[in-house]
């Protein structure tokens, strides 16, 4: 490099080098700001992992006792165990009834933004889903308290049966005990996840070439054909991307779940049942641990679990998008 | 006809009233009328596009408008398919008929009409799925599903499209999208035809592609001719001169309203035009 610099300065072009020292200084600072970024993420996450393996190193706990129902992790507790079962599915459950609510509104509402809304009535909604994100978690706690957790109770505390005339009751749930519960948990973060899901997949479907809604429809199809069978399937990568990210979002959120979901270390049973969720037990619980006990080093593993959750949703994303150009 | 043997009777009206039209025919093709358009004027807002186009196409023949740009021809071809519903402000003034029936009436079901009626665009626009979904994709919504059925209609239309031959090994596992540009024009031309169209419009199909692709679109539209009624837009005055029967000739008024200046036989059009400003037009061009 310095050789072609001097052959410019031999042969007067001067122009080159100083060209060369205006990139440079620009350039070392993005490099090493990326560097940086890159040395503490990588720290970051070597040490969450060495953290949560501790459990297993250190305090000799089992991978079968990971995945047992029971947790009692106080060391005063006569049958110590560590069993996170309760909490991953704590965490999978809540978020999994969560997309299920979320998915087919949110996707419903990309749809009409893109497809039927007049621009003045997208000029409304962006915003105000910009709006939504912006509201923090402790409201959303919060109202799910003091609105939904009761309502709840009141409607359903007699449970909920669905009874078909020949089948029978083919499903049926106990009665809210307090409202704090699995429900609550989920419609809460379903409310929280809308924004997400709604503006990627919208997104996804403002990329699909207006050429290819012009050509179906010239071919003789409705406006609804066109959008189940031309604009879904074109913008299906995108829209899984957008469950995705809603996904990670979801089982990431730990204070509004926490406040509605009741917190119970047990296994999910019925939607109307208070659950625990590994972000809202490890708030819970860490004020109350000691650094370097057993207790704490579950919490860790608990982190080390999430994010392994989220690393796999991160690559879930890119395989999806993979797909989509290799298509 | 063959392809539109499953047509027993084309009923675009909900309702059902049928205006006999009687127009004066010119040169080629049958004597049968396909299409007829009166007086229509065509507005984007407060600005008219095209002002007063009387004219008629014979059945099985090809028209070709042409005209400098801006002069509102792909704005009159959008009538005859009413894609100008799809453009908000767009509003079409007279009266378009196909075979007869007036279809700019607002009881005349625009699915039937399109089917009737297929569009081939400037940019080839293959959907993102395999050449098989491609051209099996408009006889699906219309509730076809028999799989030997579509096999068969997928064929004949790649076949009618030429393309055949070139797509038969990979049919679906190959994405529309992979194929060449002028490949993927004779899809699009497929995909038309799937439909079982009477009438094919063609806006600039060729301007995309290279000579060779031109050309074969060009053999295409000749071999087309004999089933179908085609209206092609194209700003190639060889094109026009080789491919069409009828030439229609638009320019725009001062006030940069299109209109039509001339039509008739291409032959004289090109040889013998009527008006002074279609003779500069294609001397200018075309010398
Ligand atoms: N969607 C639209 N909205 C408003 N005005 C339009 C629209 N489409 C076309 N126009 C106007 O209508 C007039 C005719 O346009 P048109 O596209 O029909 O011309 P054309 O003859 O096809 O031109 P070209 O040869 O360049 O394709 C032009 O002045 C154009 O600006
Ligand atoms: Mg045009």
């Amino acid at each position: 490099m310095a050789q072609l610099t001097n052959t410019y300065r031999a042969t007067g072009l001067r122009a080159a080098p100083s060209l060369r020292q205006r990139i440079d200084l620009p350039r070392r600072v993005v490099f090493g700001a990326a560097a940086s970024m890159i040395f503490i993420v990588v720290l970051l996450l070597a040490f969450i992992t060495w953290q949560g393996l501790q459990l297993f190193i250190k305090d000799g706990v089992s991978i079968g006792q990971i995945l047992s129902p029971t947790w009692q992790p106080d060391s005063t507790s006569p049958n110590l165990s560590f069993g996170l079962l309760p909490f991953i599915a704590g965490t999978v459950y809540v978020t999994a009834l969560a997309l299920l609510i979320s998915t087919p509104v949110s996707v419903g509402l990309a749809l009409f933004l893109s497809e039927v809304a007049p621009g003045w009535a997208r000029a409304i909604v962006q915003p105000a889903l910009e709006i939504f994100v912006g509201i923090p978690s402790v409201v959303w706690g919060w109202l799910g308290i003091t609105i939904l957790v009761p309502f709840l109770s009141h409607t359903f505390h007699g449970g909920m049966v669905l009874s078909l005339p020949i089948a029978g009751d083919v499903f049926r749930v106990p009665g809210f005990l307090t409202g704090f519960s699995w429900l609550a948990g989920s419609l809460v973060l379903s409310i929280m996840i809308v924004p997400t899901i709604t503006s990627v997949s919208y997104d996804a479907f403002r990329a699909v070439p207006q050429e290819l809604r012009t050509g179906s429809l010239a071919l003789g199809t409705t406006r609804w054909q066109t959008i189940r069978h031309l604009l879904i399937p074109s913008a299906l990568t995108g829209v899984l991307t957008a469950i995705v990210l809603g996904m990670t979002r979801a089982a990431g959120e730990a204070l509004a779940v926490q406040m509605v979901i009741g917190n119970s270390p047990s296994m999910p049973a019925a939607i109307t049942q208070p659950v625990t969720t590994l972000t809202s037990q490890i708030t819970l619980d860490m004020g109350n641990t000691v650094f370097g006990e057993p207790w704490q080093d579950a919490l860790w593993t608990m982190s080390l679990v999430l994010l392994v959750i989220s690393i796999s949703s991160v690559v879930l994303v890119r395989v999806i998008n993979k797909r989509r150009m290799g298509a | 006809m063959p392809t539109t043997a499953t047509y027993t009777e084309p009923v675009l009206r909900r309702i059902d009233v049928t205006a006999p039209l009687v127009a004066d025919g010119s040169a080629a093709g049958s004597d049968q009328i396909k299409i007829a358009t009166e007086h229509v004027s065509i507005k984007y807002g407060e600005k008219v596009a095209v002002k007063d186009v009387t004219l008629t196409v014979q059945a099985r023949s090809i028209l070709a408008l042409i005209g400098p740009s801006g002069s509102g021809k792909s704005t009159f071809l959008r009538c005859f398919n009413r894609m100008n519903d799809l453009i908000p402000g767009a509003k079409v003034q007279g009266q378009v008929c196909l075979d007869g029936e007036n279809v700019t009436d607002q009881d005349v079901s625009v699915v039937e009409l399109r089917r009737r009626v297929g569009m081939v665009f400037q940019r080839p626009n293959p959907f993102p799925m395999s050449i098989y979904e491609n051209v099996a994709y408009g006889p699906r919504r219309r509730g076809m599903n028999g799989r030997r059925q579509l096999d068969e209609l997928v064929e004949t239309s790649l076949k009618r499209a030429a393309l055949w031959d070139e797509v038969k090994d990979d049919l679906r596992r190959k994405s529309g999208l992979a194929l060449s540009g002028g490949q993927q024009q004779r899809l699009c031309i497929a995909r038309v035809l799937a439909t079982e169209p009477e009438v094919i419009l063609m806006d600039e199909p060729a301007s995309a592609l290279d000579p060779v692709s031109t050309l074969r679109i060009e053999e295409l539209m000749r071999e087309l001719r004999e089933a179908y009624t085609i209206v092609i837009v194209t700003h190639n005055m060889q094109q026009a001169a080789r491919v069409s029967d009828v030439t229609a000739f638009f320019t725009m008024a001062d006030d940069r309203a299109g209109y039509l200046v001339e039509v008739g036989p291409t032959g004289r059009i090109f040889t013998r035009p009527t008006e002074r400003l279609t003779e500069d037009y294609i001397s200018g061009r075309f010398g």
